[in-house]
């Protein structure tokens, strides 16, 4: 392989105006973005900011109570697109008296025409999964492999992964990232990966979708996400934030003494005296998660096309 | 059979694709890596790194753009040209004496850090004043030639 795996004027997912409600309130409220085909993409939020309803909603597991969300181009869980998607929810269901061979041939069963029991048992070998053992004997880390292997084994576009990594010890999460990346790397398959393991998404994840209460707060390709934003260190005294920021965007400040470390969205060229650098993700993303109040920004590949279309 | 494996180092702050960049580059001028030998694929360095296959293929293209490698369509990527100076390689007189100076460095008391700052300051010295006596001269050649 020698091409990016991005298809950038293909759409894996798209949302207008997407929302969903559950008993107390709206889990997701008034959301619009796009995720381009080809793309690793991080889903990251609080807990509780709505990312396991949209990926229910992605996967057609539940409806939209409001908007749309396109998925792959058609309607979520349609029978053009259910073939094509896997997902992963983050309790990894399989059932539990079945061995790893029964689960396997569930696999091949369920998606006649598709399974490539190949890469299914290619997944299952490499962690020597006993394939007489029954599926309630494993341990966590055997489970979440013996599920990505049914998730790969179906041969996806879009492979929506709730929480894949969160009871894996160190070995097996980087066995499994390096298994999901080289799914990536052979298909071009589009993977959104949720989590709030930032450490988890470092150079792993080129788009990123973060979203908080339940609307969204970035989207777009790291890259330009990070390059969008500065890290400002300096020297000032006083409450109010330098005035010299006013003409950029301010999503973080605060003084230490003397020092002054904010996190802008610059406008153009910053007056004064300051230290500047790009963030790194972490940063970036704990900066908003801290500051909810700061306002969201799409790059243009994350914005909806529909809605232009509509506009 | 890959020549070359990469280290990423993901707290290091330097971004992933540059430091596959480096680890070329340093084998290119170790002489790990010489003309015609093939990059491991994208799915190879992914399968044993855990990044995303986009940020391997950025470095190669960057590599590319600097004229050091070349991507086949289907084949791989391939070296083009060596960093590699007869003075710099590993049995080099060059090297030898450099061993050997460490070594007088180490048992004159000196600890890694302070042999490290010695070497920083005399090629600061040395290349510096080198530096200004080309920039000194107009239509001066850089350092590094073509082969």
């Amino acid at each position: 392989m020698t091409d990016l795996t991005f298809l950038p004027g293909r759409t894996a997912l798209e949302a207008v105006g997407l929302g969903a409600r559950h008993r107390r309130g709206w889990a997701l409220r008034d959301c619009s973005f796009r995720v381009p085909a080809g793309r690793v993409c991080a889903l990251v939020g609080p807990n509780g900011a709505g990312k396991s309803t949209l990926l229910s909603v992605a996967a057609g597991l539940r409806r939209a109570d409001e908007g749309a969300l396109a998925v792959l181009d058609g309607a979520p869980g349609g029978p053009g697109v259910r073939p094509r998607v896997s997902y992963l929810a983050q309790e990894k269901p399989l059932y539990p008296y079945f061995t790893v061979e029964d689960t396997l041939r569930m696999g091949r069963e369920l998606n006649p025409g598709r399974w490539d029991a190949a890469a299914a048992e290619r997944l299952v070998k490499e962690g020597n999964l006993p394939p007489h053992a029954r599926v309630g004997q494993l341990s966590g880390g055997q489970r979440t492999r013996l599920a990505l292997a049914l998730a790969f084994g179906k041969r996806p576009e879009l492979l929506l992964l709730d929480e894949p990594m969160s009871d894996l010890d160190p070995l097996v999460r980087h066995e499994m990232t390096a298994a999901l990346m080289t799914e990536a790397a052979e298909n071009a398959t589009t993977i959104v990966l949720a989590s709030h393991v930032l450490a988890e998404l470092e150079g792993v994840c080129d788009y990123l979708l973060l979203v908080g209460d339940g609307r969204v707060r970035l989207a777009g390709e790291v890259e330009d996400l990070l390059s969008a934003h500065r890290v400002v260190v300096g020297r000032h005294e006083g409450g109010a934030p330098p005035r010299s920021f006013a003409a950029h965007t301010v999503i973080s400040s605060r003084t230490t003494g003397r020092q002054l470390t904010a996190m802008i969205r610059p406008e153009g060229p910053i007056a004064g005296q300051w230290e500047t650098e790009e963030p790194s993700l972490e940063d970036l993303l704990l900066a908003h998660l801290r500051n909810p109040g700061a306002p969201s920004l799409l790059t243009p590949s994350a914005e909806p096309r529909s809605r232009k279309a509509a506009a | 059979m890959a020549l070359v494996e990469f280290r990423i180092d993901r707290r290091s702050g330097v971004a992933t694709y540059l430091q596959i960049v480096q680890q070329v580059k340093q084998a290119l001028r170790l002489g790990l890596l010489e003309p015609g030998d093939k990059l491991p694929t994208a799915k190879e360095v992914v399968a044993a790194t855990a990044i995303n296959p986009n940020t391997v293929l950025k470095a190669y293209r960057e590599l590319d753009r600097e004229g050091l490698v070349e991507a086949r369509p289907g084949l791989g990527t391939f070296v083009r040209r060596s960093l590699a100076r007869p003075g710099a390689s590993a049995d080099s007189p060059l090297r030898a004496e450099l061993a050997g100076w460490a070594e007088r460095a180490r048992a004159a008391g000196l600890d890694r850090e302070d042999a490290a700052a010695l070497v920083t300051s005399v090629l600061d010295e040395v290349f510096d004043e080198v530096r200004g006596r080309l920039e000194g001269r107009a239509g001066a050649q850089p350092l590094e030639g073509t082969g």
